[in-house]
């Protein structure tokens, strides 16, 4: 059964209709990708799954029915969201910034373990713990948020555009952390991604989404071959 | 000479004076930003809820022979609980709503618990005593007063124990990212609506001690509070309405400039109430982010 399973999910912001059924799997372990151009309502769906929109019919995870739960007790039950815009807490430190991350968890000896992981994973965050996170760069930023997910121990990390507004040669260190992390330790990932190219490289399934419907769903290989989702998402 | 030494002396009484005074508005202040941080809201009934505690810190003392201390602190963890209990069942209700709403909700409050107080104690002007002696001690030539020097002691205890707080404990920290980030710390599991409640108790619990503090100096009635309430709003905005340091040092520098207009302005004592608002007006006018408040910034 797969760790996250999304069945006839609606979800409308006042009269807009900005999901129109979505049907969707994350087997346990996979990075899976959501495609599609914007406003085809990738980022809503993971919105649906936090709890951060109202939405309808079914999203279950890790046999919990979490439909419009609220966003902290579904990130109480593992899940871990990097939203838009990264979710930086931005006035308080880099270091806040990760004991934010691991503020649901009462184990304290892990806690610190996975801080020197984390600072394993990105080396300058000890020497730049005492700055305000918002005097880091956008690609530190986008490290940063990925390390303070990964501070939850989450079983399920839901990863909004983390290439936007990155320099390629980042995009691709971040990508590789990730797939590491997912190799190693079977860290499922759920990836919004404008840059299918990118997506697909990372993940092992995607589903392409047009104007709130899956329109598409395979392995990556299988989409990267196949003639529409190279002409629209691909470009060639 | 001798004038000359008077002079000098007095002044600086009364610059004493006005720093245990501004150190009462800074309590109040403290509470005010507290609640503006987390909820961008002036919580117009801050000065009622503090006159409300001393009421019962009163009581605790007179009614129930309580030794002062116990009933100070007492008094300061009844605050908190009242604090949460007000949030959830006033402001709670109206959760998302416009902030023009929200102040009419501190507004009804403030005329609820004024008129309760009324109701429970009566009108009639009442002493509170102080824990300090009445005396004076010689500090550096200048004769300054125990309650003064007391008032200033208790009120840096309390900023201490708040800023320790915020800075160092774990629910602090939440509490500052739930008021800064709601949406990015609910994703991280905080709940934010109970941070909202504790926020309340621990603005309630700083306010009581300001009302305390008061009472000895002025005389115990439900509309106590009210000159307080004006000179604490005048304290937060010179200090930068979202900034807890600026509303402490603002708290300090208009109850110093209180002290000096009563004592050299002729007729300065009624002169203190337009001060607070000419205060509260020209920092709006010429710089309205305070002294140590960030500029707004919103982004487009």
């Amino acid at each position: 059964m797969a760790l996250l399973e999304l069945t006839q999910v609606v979800a409308t912001y006042g009269p807009v209709r900005a999901l129109h059924g979505i049907e969707a799997q994350v087997p346990e372990g996979s990075i899976v990708a959501l495609l599609g151009a914007n406003g085809a309502g990738k980022t809503t769906t993971l919105r649906a799954i936090s709890g951060m929109v109202k939405a309808t019919g079914r999203i279950r995870f890790d046999g919990h029915d979490v439909l419009n739960r609220r966003p902290e007790d579904v990130a109480r039950l593992g899940v871990a969201h990097v939203p838009e815009g990264r979710g930086t807490l931005a006035q308080l430190t880099v270091w806040e910034n990760l004991q934010m991350g691991a503020y649901i968890r009462r184990d304290r000896n892990r806690v610190k373990q996975d801080l020197d992981r984390v600072c394993g994973y990105f080396p300058w965050i000890p020497q730049r713990r005492r700055q305000p996170a918002a005097l880091l760069s956008g690609g530190e930023q986008q490290m940063l948020a990925i390390a303070r997910a990964l501070m939850l121990r989450p079983r399920l990390l839901l990863l909004d555009e983390p290439s936007l507004g990155l320099a390629p040669i980042l995009v691709r260190e971040i990508f590789d952390l990730i797939q590491a992390i997912n190799r190693e330790e079977g860290l499922t990932v759920l990836v919004v991604e404008q840059n299918a190219s990118l997506a697909l490289q990372l993940a092992q399934r995607a589903y392409v989404l047009e104007v709130g419907r899956v329109v598409l769903e395979g392995e990556s290989e299988e989409l990267a071959r196949n003639e529409s989702v190279r002409k629209s998402y691909l470009g060639y | 000479m001798l004038l000359a030494a008077s002079v000098i002396q007095s002044f600086a009484q009364q610059v004493v004076s006005g720093v245990a005074a501004g150190a009462i508005y800074a309590s109040l202040a403290l509470a005010l930003v507290l609640i503006y941080r987390a909820m961008d809201v002036a919580n117009f009934a801050q000065g009622e809820m503090a006159m409300f505690a001393t009421f019962v810190a009163y009581t605790l003392i007179t009614q129930f022979h309580l030794p002062y201390l116990l009933a100070f602190v007492l008094t300061i963890l009844l605050a908190f609980a009242g604090g949460v209990i007000v949030e959830r069942a006033v402001v709670r209700p109206f959760e998302g709503a416009p902030v023009l709403t929200l102040v009419i909700v501190t507004l009804a409050l403030f005329s609820i618990v004024n008129g309760l107080a009324g109701l429970i104690w009566g009108y009639v002007f009442k002493t509170f005593d102080s824990p300090f002696p009445a005396r004076s001690i010689q500090v550096a030539g200048v004769f300054v007063g125990i309650q003064d020097l007391g008032v200033i002691a208790v009120t840096l205890v309390v900023l201490a124990v708040v800023f320790s707080f915020f800075r160092y404990t774990r629910l602090g920290l939440a509490m500052r990212a739930a008021a800064l980030y709601p949406e990015s710390s609910r994703l991280l599991g905080v709940r934010t609506s109970r941070m909202l409640a504790l926020g309340w108790g621990l603005a309630a619990a700083v306010g009581a001690v300001s009302g305390m503090m008061v009472a000895p100096i002025v005389f115990l009635d439900p509309n106590m509070m009210q000159p307080v309430l004006l000179f604490a709003f005048a304290a937060a905005v010179l200090g930068g309405i979202e900034s807890p340091v600026g509303s402490v040092i603002g708290g300090v520098i208009v109850g110093v400039l209180l002290a000096l207009v009563g004592t050299y302005l002729p007729g300065g004592q009624n002169l203190r109430i337009p001060f607070g608002l000419i205060v509260i007006v020209a920092v709006l006018l010429f710089r309205p982010a305070g002294l140590l408040g960030r500029r707004e910034m919103k982004r487009v």
